[in-house]
C-alpha cells in the first residue's frame, strides 16, 4: 500500500515526458515485454488486422467481382498450375474459381469488422444503461438489472441467434443479405452488454457516494455531465479488459453464426461463412478449402483471447 | 426452507413469463401470420376468417393469456416451413438432442471433475502443466472448429467414425433411441465429444482453482495434523468441499449443453431440436423458434431450480438455518 | 531425569525468497519430558508456530527444515519419508490449531471425523471406533455427546467446537500435542476453560503439551517451562516460575513487565519500545539490541550466547537477573 503512494508520488513529481515515451517507460510496457505469450499474439493479432485492414492492396484478385472469376479455375490445388488455364492460386481456390487467399482476406475483414462493431455496440449500450442503473437507482435500476438477469441465464450465442432470426424476420426478403452484416452486429452487441453493464454499475455504486461527486453535485452539475464527465473516466479500466475478452468472444461468435447459416451471407463471406463452404468439400479431398481459413480463424481467435487473458492479468489482477 | 424454495419457484414463474412474452411477441409481430399461413390467392374475407379463428382480433393481453395457454398444453401452432404442427416436429426431434446432451454432459463431468482434481493435487506436476496449458487452447477454440477437427481426423483420415447421422436407432414407445445398436453408439461419440469438451474444461478449471482454495483451509491442514492419509484428506475431506460451489456453475453448464447442441448438430447432421432451431432461424419460421425458445427457457429454469435445492442435499449449514 | 519425549536440537527453518533466505526458526533447541508442558511464548512472527509445524512435518513450501534434528521418544522423525512421518501425525504428536471455527471440515459430522482418526491410528474396529469416539467427546466435556457425534461443526459454539478439536487432537493417544493457541479465537470467559481442560486431560494422561501463545498469563496459569521466542531464536528457557520472577532476558522482562497482574497494585504497565523486526530486515548481533536498554557493542555485533537444550540460561550477555542457584 505505502510503496504504491510513493510510487504515485514519484511518478508525479517525475519530469514530464512525452505520453508516447511515458507509455514505454510504463510497468505495463515492462510487462508487455516480459511476457512471450503477449508478444507473439500482439504480434499475430497486428498482422491480421493489418492484411484485412490492407485487403484489396494486398489481394492478388478481387474475389467478388464475378467478370474477374473464370469458372474453369474452380477446385485448382494450392501453388499448383490449373490444368486448364494454367493459372497459379497461393492458396488454391474454391468450387467457383475463386482466389482462396483472397477470400480470406476480405473475410478477414468482414469477420474483423463485425468483431469489432460488435463490442463498440455492446459497450456504448452496457456502459450507458450500467451507468444509469447504478446512479440513478430506483425501479429503473431494477428493470435493467432484471432484463440482465434474465438475458443472463442463456448462453449469449443463443440469443444472437434469436435476435438474428426475428429481425431477419423484419427485413423485407429483398435486403435481407444486404443488411445481414448489420443485423449480425446488432444480435451480437445485443447478446452481449450485459457483463459491461454488470460492472460499470457496480464500479459506479461505488464511485457516487466519494466526494469528488458530492462537489459535483454540490457545484449544481447535473446528472448526465456527472456520470459522462466523473464518474466514466473512473470506471473505464475495467470495461476496457472486459471489452478485449469481448472482441475475442464476438470474432467466435459471428464465425459460428456464419458457420451455422445465420450470419454473413456467402455474398459477403466472413471466416465462418468461408469454412461453412468448404466443409461440404472435406470429404471430396480439396481440403484447402477449408483448411486455410479454419487456420486463419483459429490463429485470430487463439491470439485475440489470448491477448485478453494477459491483459486482465496485467491491467486489474484482482478481476480474474 | 419452505420460503426460500417458493421464492425460487416464484422467480422461476416470473422469467418464464418474460421469456413467454418474448416468445409470444415474435409470433404477433414479426411477419404477418395470417401473410404466412394464406396462400397468394386470399380474399378480405379469408383473411378476416383466419384472423378471428386465430384470435388475432381481440386485445393483446387476452392473446398473450390464450398463447400461454396454449404453451401449457404443448400447442404452438404449425411450422410455417412443414405445415405440421410444432409440437409433433419437436417431439419427434428431441430423443436425438437429450441423448446427444446426456452422454456429452455426463462426459464433462465425469472427466472435469477428475482432470480438474487431478490437476490441483498434481499442481505442479508436468502432466498436470500440460492439460492446464491445453485447456486454454481448448477454451479459445470454437466449437464447430473442433467437430471439423475431428471429423477429419477419425472419419476421413482414419475412417473409424461416422461423420453425421444418428446411425440405426430404435424406437421405444415414441422415443426413438441410439443406445441399442453398435452403429447409434458408435454415431454418438464424435458429437459428444465436441459438444461437452468446451463445459469439459470449463468444469475442470474451476474444479481446479476450487480445490487449491479448498486445500488451502484450516480444516485440511487439520485433517493432515491428525495423520489422515492423503488419499482421504485429498478424497473425502477435500472433495466434498470443492464440489459445493462447482455444483451451480456445472448445473448451468448443462443447461448450456443443450443451447450449444445447435453448433453440434449442425456440423454432425444430427437430427435433433438444435438443427431444427437453426433451419428455422434461417427460414424465419417463427413458431419453431418460438416453441424452442419456451422450451429451452423451462429447461433452463428448471435446472437452475434443482441445482438450488442440491445445494441443500449437500450443505448441512443451508438445512439448518435456511439463509441463503 | 527421565527420557525426554521430545527433543528439538538446533532446527534451522528457512523461507528462500526472491531476494533472500529467510530463518523463521533459527538455531532452537528444547526438551519435553512426558507429562511436561511446555509454554513457547513470543510476539507473532517469533517463529512459535513454524517450530511447532516443523516438529509435525507440516512446514508449507517452501519453508523448510535446513538444519538440526528432532527426536521423538529416541527416535529421529526430521528426516522421515513422508508416508512414515503421516503415521506419527496423530498418533504420536496430535494438534490442536488456532481457530475453531475452520479447523473441522463444515460437510462431515463431527463423529465420523472422531471415528476416521482413530481407525486411522488405532486397530479397533468400527463399533468399537464408535465406542472411543463417544467416549473421547464425553472426556472433553461435550453434553449429551452420543446425540451430538452425528452434528456438523456448525452447530456448536466455539468454545465447544475447540473442545472437540481437543477431542480429535487427543483421540489416538498421542504422547505429545502441539497446542497452537489453542485459546486466541475464543472469548475471554472461555479460554480459562479450554486450558484447564486441556491442562487435566494431559495431566490425566501423561501427555506432554507444547502450548504455543503470545498470552504470558496463559503461559502462568498452564507451562511447567517457558521458552521465550524473538525473532526466531530462542531467547530465554526456564522454569516457569524463575522465567515470571526473575527474568534474565531484557526481553522476558520486558514482556512479564508489560503483564497486567491481579496483585500488582498501581503501578505502571510498562511497554517494551518499538517492535520486533522483520525476517528480512534483522539487524546484526543480537536481534533484541535495537530495543534493549542494555545493549553495547558487543550486542551490535554478536548474537547471544546459544541456549542448550538443558536451558536455565538466557540468550544474553547482560542477563538482567543473575543466575538463581537450582
Amino acid at each position: 500500500m505505502t510503496d504504491e503512494l510513493v510510487d504515485i508520488k514519484g511518478r508525479a513529481q517525475a519530469p514530464r515526458r512525452s505520453r508516447l515515451g511515458e507509455f514505454f517507460s510504463s510497468d505495463f510496457f515492462y510487462m508487455f515485454r516480459r511476457s512471450p505469450v503477449a508478444i507473439i499474439s500482439f504480434a499475430v493479432v497486428a498482422l491480421l488486422v493489418l492484411a484485412a485492414l490492407l485487403a484489396p492492396l494486398i489481394a492478388p484478385y478481387d474475389p467478388f467481382n464475378p467478370a474477374s472469376l473464370n469458372l474453369m479455375n474452380g477446385f485448382t490445388p494450392p501453388s499448383t498450375p490449373n490444368a486448364f488455364t494454367g493459372d497459379t492460386f497461393l492458396l488454391g481456390t474454391d468450387d467457383q474459381g475463386r482466389d482462396v487467399f483472397s477470400t480470406i482476406l476480405y473475410g478477414m475483414r468482414i469477420s474483423l469488422f463485425v468483431g469489432f462493431a460488435a463490442v463498440l455496440f455492446a459497450m456504448v449500450l452496457g456502459v450507458l444503461l450500467g451507468l444509469i442503473a447504478g446512479y440513478v437507482g430506483g425501479w429503473i435500476e431494477t428493470l435493467i438489472m432484471r432484463i440482465a438477469d434474465i438475458q443472463l441465464t442463456f448462453p449469449s450465442i443463443l440469443v444472437a441467434m434469436l435476435i438474428f432470426g426475428v429481425a431477419k424476420g423484419f427485413t423485407p426478403v429483398e435486403y435481407r443479405d444486404q443488411m445481414a452484416i448489420w443485423v449480425l452486429i446488432v444480435a451480437i452487441g445485443l447478446s452481449d452488454w450485459v457483463q459491461f453493464a454488470r460492472v460499470v454499475r457496480g464500479a459506479t455504486l461505488v464511485e457516487k457516494n466519494k466526494e469528488y461527486v458530492q462537489a459535483a453535485k454540490m457545484i449544481g452539475r447535473t446528472g448526465p455531465a456527472i456520470m459522462l464527465k466523473h464518474i466514466l473516466p473512473n470506471v473505464l479500466s475495467p470495461v476496457l479488459v472486459i471489452a478485449t475478452i469481448s472482441l475475442a468472444l464476438a470474432i467466435i461468435a459471428e464465425a459460428t453464426l456464419s458457420f451455422l447459416g445465420v450470419g454473413a451471407p456467402p455474398t459477403q463471406p466472413s471466416l465462418g461463412t468461408l469454412i461453412r463452404i468448404g466443409q461440404g468439400f472435406l470429404f471430396s479431398g480439396e481440403w484447402w478449402i477449408l483448411l486455410f481459413p479454419a487456420a486463419t480463424l483459429l490463429a485470430l481467435a487463439l491470439s485475440v483471447n489470448l491477448l485478453g487473458d494477459w491483459l486482465r492479468d496485467a491491467l486489474n489482477p484482482r478481476l480474474r | 426452507m419452505l420460503a426460500f424454495v417458493l421464492r425460487r419457484v416464484f422467480q422461476s414463474l416470473l422469467v418464464l413469463l418474460v421469456v413467454g412474452l418474448v416468445a409470444f411477441s415474435m409470433f404477433r409481430f414479426v411477419g404477418d401470420p395470417v401473410d404466412n399461413m394464406l396462400g397468394q390467392e386470399r380474399t378480405q374475407a379469408d383473411i378476416d376468417r383466419l384472423r378471428t379463428q386465430l384470435g388475432l382480433d381481440q386485445p393483446f393481453p387476452v392473446q398473450y393469456f390464450k398463447f400461454l395457454q396454449g404453451a401449457v398444453q404443448g400447442n404452438f401452432g404449425v411450422s410455417y416451413r412443414q405445415g405440421r404442427p410444432v409440437a409433433d416436429i419437436i417431439a419427434e426431434r428431441a430423443p436425438a438432442t437429450l441423448e446427444l446432451a446426456a452422454v456429452s454432459g455426463l462426459f464433462a463431468i465425469t472427466l472435469g471433475i477428475i482432470l480438474g482434481v487431478f490437476t490441483a493435487i498434481r499442481r505442479n506436476g508436468v502432466a498436470a502443466n500440460a492439460i492446464m496449458t491445453l485447456s486454454l487452447i481448448g477454451v479459445s477454440l470454437p466449437t464447430f472448429l473442433i467437430g471439423i477437427l475431428l471429423i477429419y481426423v477419425f472419419s476421413v483420415e482414419l475412417d473409424m467414425l461416422p461423420s453425421f447421422g444418428r446411425g440405426d436407432v430404435v424406437d421405444v414407445g415414441w422415443w426413438s433411441t441410439g443406445f441399442l445398436t453398435k452403429s447409434g453408439l458408435m454415431a454418438l461419440i464424435l458429437p459428444s465429444i465436441t459438444l461437452g469438451l468446451y463445459q469439459m474444461t470449463l468444469i475442470m478449471r474451476l474444479v481446479r482453482s476450487e480445490m487449491l482454495e479448498v486445500l488451502r483451509q484450516d480444516y485440511i491442514r487439520f485433517a493432515r495434523a491428525r495423520g489422515l492419509r492423503e488419499r482421504a484428506v485429498n478424497f473425502r475431506h477435500a472433495i466434498k468441499n470443492t464440489l459445493v460451489p462447482v455444483i451451480t456453475v456445472t448445473g448451468l453448464q448443462l443447461g448450456s449443453i443443450i443451447a450449444f447442441a445447435i453448433i453440434t448438430e449442425t456440423v454432425f447432421q444430427w437430427p435433433g431440436v438444435g438443427l431444427l432451431f437453426i433451419n428455422a432461424v434461417q427460414f424465419v419460421d417463427i413458431p419453431v423458434m418460438a416453441a424452442y425458445l419456451m422450451l429451452i427457457s423451462v429447461m433452463f429454469v428448471a435446472i437452475n431450480l434443482i441445482v438450488d435445492l442440491l445445494y441443500f442435499a449437500i450443505d448441512p449449514r443451508l438445512r439448518v438455518d435456511g439463509r441463503h | 531425569m527421565t527420557d525426554p519425549v521430545l527433543s528439538v536440537k538446533n532446527l534451522v527453518v528457512e523461507i528462500p525468497t526472491r531476494r533472500a533466505v529467510l530463518r523463521p526458526v533459527d538455531d532452537v533447541s528444547y526438551d519435553i519430558a512426558p507429562g511436561e508442558i511446555l509454554g513457547v511464548v513470543g510476539e507473532s512472527g517469533a517463529g512459535k508456530s513454524m517450530t511447532g509445524n516443523a516438529v509435525i512435518g507440516l512446514l508449507d513450501r517452501p519453508a523448510h527444515i535446513a538444519g538440526g534434528e528432532i527426536w521423538l521418544k529416541g527416535k529421529r522423525i526430521d528426516n522421515l519419508r513422508a508416508d512414515q512421518m503421516r503415521k506419527v501425525r496423530g498418533k504420536e504428536i496430535g494438534m490442536i490449531f488456532q481457530d475453531p471455527l475452520t479447523s473441522l471440515n463444515p460437510l462431515l459430522r463431527i463423529g465420523d471425523q472422531l471415528e476416521e482418526t482413530i481407525l486411522e491410528h488405532l486397530p479397533v474396529s468400527r463399533a468399537e471406533a464408535r465406542k472411543r469416539a463417544l467416549q473421547a467427546l464425553e472426556e472433553v466435556g461435550i453434553p449429551a455427546a452420543a446425540e451430538r457425534l452425528g452434528s456438523y461443526p456448525h452447530e456448536f459454539s466455539g468454545g465447544m467446537r475447540q473442545r472437540v478439536v481437543i477431542a480429535l487432537a487427543l483421540c489416538a493417544e498421542p504422547s505429545l500435542v502441539i497446542a497452537d493457541e489453542p485459546t486466541t479465537a475464543l472469548d475471554v470467559s472461555v479460554q480459562a476453560q479450554i486450558i484447564a481442560l486441556l491442562k487435566r486431560l494431559c495431566r490425566e494422561r501423561g501427555t506432554s503439551v507444547i502450548l504455543v501463545t503470545h498470552d504470558m498469563g496463559v503461559i502462568a496459569e498452564a507451562a511447567d517451562r517457558v521458552a521465550v521466542m524473538y525473532a526466531g531464536r530462542l531467547a530465554e528457557l526456564g522454569p516457569v516460575e524463575q522465567v515470571l520472577n526473575a527474568p534474565r532476558h531484557p526481553y522476558t522482562d520486558g514482556l512479564v513487565g508489560s503483564m497486567p497482574m491481579a496483585s500488582a497494585g498501581k503501578e505502571r504497565l510498562r511497554q517494551i519500545p518499538g517492535s520486533m523486526p522483520r525476517l528480512g530486515s534483522l539487524p546484526d548481533g543480537c536481534a533484541f539490541h535495537p530495543r534493549c536498554p542494555k545493549a553495547d557493542a558487543e550486542c551490535r555485533q554478536n548474537p547471544g550466547p546459544t541456549l542448550d537444550a538443558t536451558g536455565g540460561r538466557a540468550a544474553c550477555w547482560f542477563p538482567v537477573s543473575q543466575e538463581v542457584s537450582a
